[in-house]
């Protein structure tokens, strides 16, 4: 079998098993878009201040859901798979099998970072139809795209990189929260950051990645200013994460 | 014949450590093409090294190693679609089901058997549409073993394929086994379990202390075959064997024997009793069992084969 259709295949299983896990479909692809639907419902008459725009917070919502799905099915997803499919010993037989390592790494990537496409989809259909969101067209569809798959590569890289600090797959959820709750919050997804948010919050979004790979998304729905500063930045976290998983990835279960 | 250029698996002086812990001090290890061999040992002996180091899993410290003519550390893909592995520990995808899981492997092998023959192999065709995580213990244990035969590998290795299954399951395991060396295909296999060694193993291995103790037949092994044999019977509490025979007491009416030549003491026991009219209940001849030779070979029990 050739390389592509090797790495096809494996991409088509790993899709079966995402779907057929309730947790991982749920989680994955049913929060972003509950959630969109609770906190529109909620606030979304309100408004929201962004650098030269005011929009309604539906709106808002929509980029930051989009966001929120990619930094879910890349990062939380994948961190979690991975270390299960490490202690289950599965990443072990398949050292012991022809495969090589490259494509069943490169089937997992793909695979989350479709899935991450496939929720800003629906996201936006959602955001378009019904909370008035613009759709990215042209230039700024070419600035989203880039945006979307360096943020999606970078929440896969930090994944494989989380993966090896995490001690069991038992811990996997809550070393995998831990992390990127606090910063998903602390970066405006689920609160927008107003211009009064105390300095050490605007700090802590300024460093992390996942400030910038909002705002960068956020451009194509809501028609705010693009920076390739901010896509430069999430490369750069993704470049780091890559390094460390290089290091830190393992593919024999804890003795 | 035994030679190194003939053998599936040639291991020369192995070593390894762990840290300041000697795991292996100078392993040897002849296994020839198409025999079943069993690995025995006490658990931290060293018996899941040597085996990792032979999957390709561990690196050596020291020593020559061959499986199927290639050196494991520095094998490719090309060698690993020669041999099928069993790790102790080792799952598979849970929501895919059995027949796709056996897909999927067979997928990575360049001449793979058809799904519906290792199937069959391992006896799980009523359940290839089950997704993996309704199985059983023993079922998921039988996917392993066909996950690992999925690619018609030359060798496979089997780390305690049958731990925790139940005695109807480990028969089946068994066949399974059997039929593999009936198709000529050469098989590594630690165990626990004595009669899993005799039953399957031609050639029987006994690590203890990261080296070799002993290695022969499930029969031969440890002198099995020239250790003293023991005649047992009991007969009415009123009668005595024939005093030459020094056969001894063995509670109310029982009695033991150490022939000297059991063919014609066995003889004088049961012309005496014949003539005597006695019965001879429970006559039995007793060799130590595979287990006791393990036992003593290992050091567990050496004082108390002494004793006796």
């Amino acid at each position: 079998m050739t390389s592509a259709r090797l790495l096809a295949r494996q991409i088509r299983y790993a899709n079966l098993s995402f779907w057929r896990n309730p947790t991982s479909a749920f989680f994955t692809f049913a929060f972003p878009l509950m959630f969109l639907v609770i906190f529109t419902s909620l606030l979304g008459t309100g408004k929201v201040q962004l650098p030269g725009r005011t929009v309604s917070l539906s709106t808002y919502y929509v980029a930051a859901m989009a966001t929120y799905g990619v930094v879910s099915a890349c990062f939380s997803n994948l961190g979690m798979t991975l270390t299960f499919h490490r202690d289950a010993g599965i990443l072990k037989r398949l050292r012991g099998t022809p495969l090589s390592r490259a494509t069943y790494l490169a089937s997992r990537i793909i695979h989350a970072i479709a899935v991450a496409i496939a929720l800003v989809a629906v996201t936006a259909l959602l955001g378009r139809t019904a909370y008035h969101a613009t759709l990215p067209t042209g230039a700024s569809l070419g600035q989203f795209a880039a945006m979307l798959v360096v943020g999606a590569l970078t929440f896969s890289a930090l994944a494989f990189a989380i993966s090896g600090a995490i001690p069991n797959a038992e811990a996997a959820p809550a070393v995998i929260n831990a992390t990127i709750m606090p910063l998903l919050f602390l970066s405006g997804i689920f609160i927008p950051l107003g211009t009064n948010a105390p300095a050490w919050i605007l700090w802590v979004a300024r460093v992390f990645p996942v400030r910038h790979f909002v705002v960068g998304m956020q451009s194509a729905f809501l028609g705010t200013a693009f920076h390739w500063s901010d896509v430069g930045i999430v490369a750069l976290w993704g470049v780091g994460g890559f390094l460390v998983a290089r290091r830190a990835f393992r593919w024999d279960p804890p003795r | 014949m035994d030679t190194a250029q003939d053998a599936a698996i040639a291991v020369r002086g192995l070593v390894k450590a762990y840290g300041s812990h000697d795991a292996l001090r100078g392993v040897d290890l002849l296994v020839p093409y198409g025999r079943i061999c069993a690995l025995l040992g006490p658990n931290g002996a060293g018996k899941t090294t040597t085996v990792e180091i032979l999957e390709g899993f561990r690196q050596r410290d020291g020593g020559a190693v061959t499986v199927l003519g290639t050196d494991p550390a520095h094998a490719g893909a090309e060698h690993r679609a020669r041999v099928g592995i069993v790790l102790q520990s080792t799952g598979v995808e849970p929501y895919l089901s059995v027949a796709e899981t056996l897909a999927m492997y067979a997928g990575f092998y360049p001449h793979p058997r058809e799904v519906d023959e290792v199937l069959a192999l391992v006896g799980l065709t009523e359940s290839r549409d089950r997704r993996v995580r309704q199985l059983s213990g023993g079922q998921q244990r039988r996917l392993d073993v066909g996950v690992a035969i999925v690619g018609d590998p030359e060798l496979l290795f089997l780390d305690e394929p049958t731990t925790g299954f139940d005695p109807s399951a480990r028969r089946e395991a068994w066949d399974v086994i059997h039929e593999l060396r009936a198709l000529g295909r050469t098989i590594l296999l630690t165990t626990h379990y004595m009669d899993e060694a005799e039953n399957l193993a031609d050639q029987v291995v006994v690590i203890a202390g990261g080296r070799i103790v002993a290695e022969g037949t499930a029969d031969t092994i440890g002198s099995r075959n020239r250790r003293a044999v023991e005649v047992r019977f009991s007969c009415a509490a009123s009668t005595e064997p024939p005093a030459n025979l020094a056969a001894r007491r063995d509670g109310h009416d029982g009695w033991t024997l150490r022939p000297t030549d059991l063919t014609r003491d066995l003889h004088v026991l049961t012309g005496w009793a014949i003539s005597a009219g006695v019965e001879l209940e429970n006559l039995r001849i007793e060799r130590p069992t595979l287990e006791d030779v393990y036992l003593h070979l290992t050091g567990a029990s050496a004082d108390a084969l002494e004793e006796e």
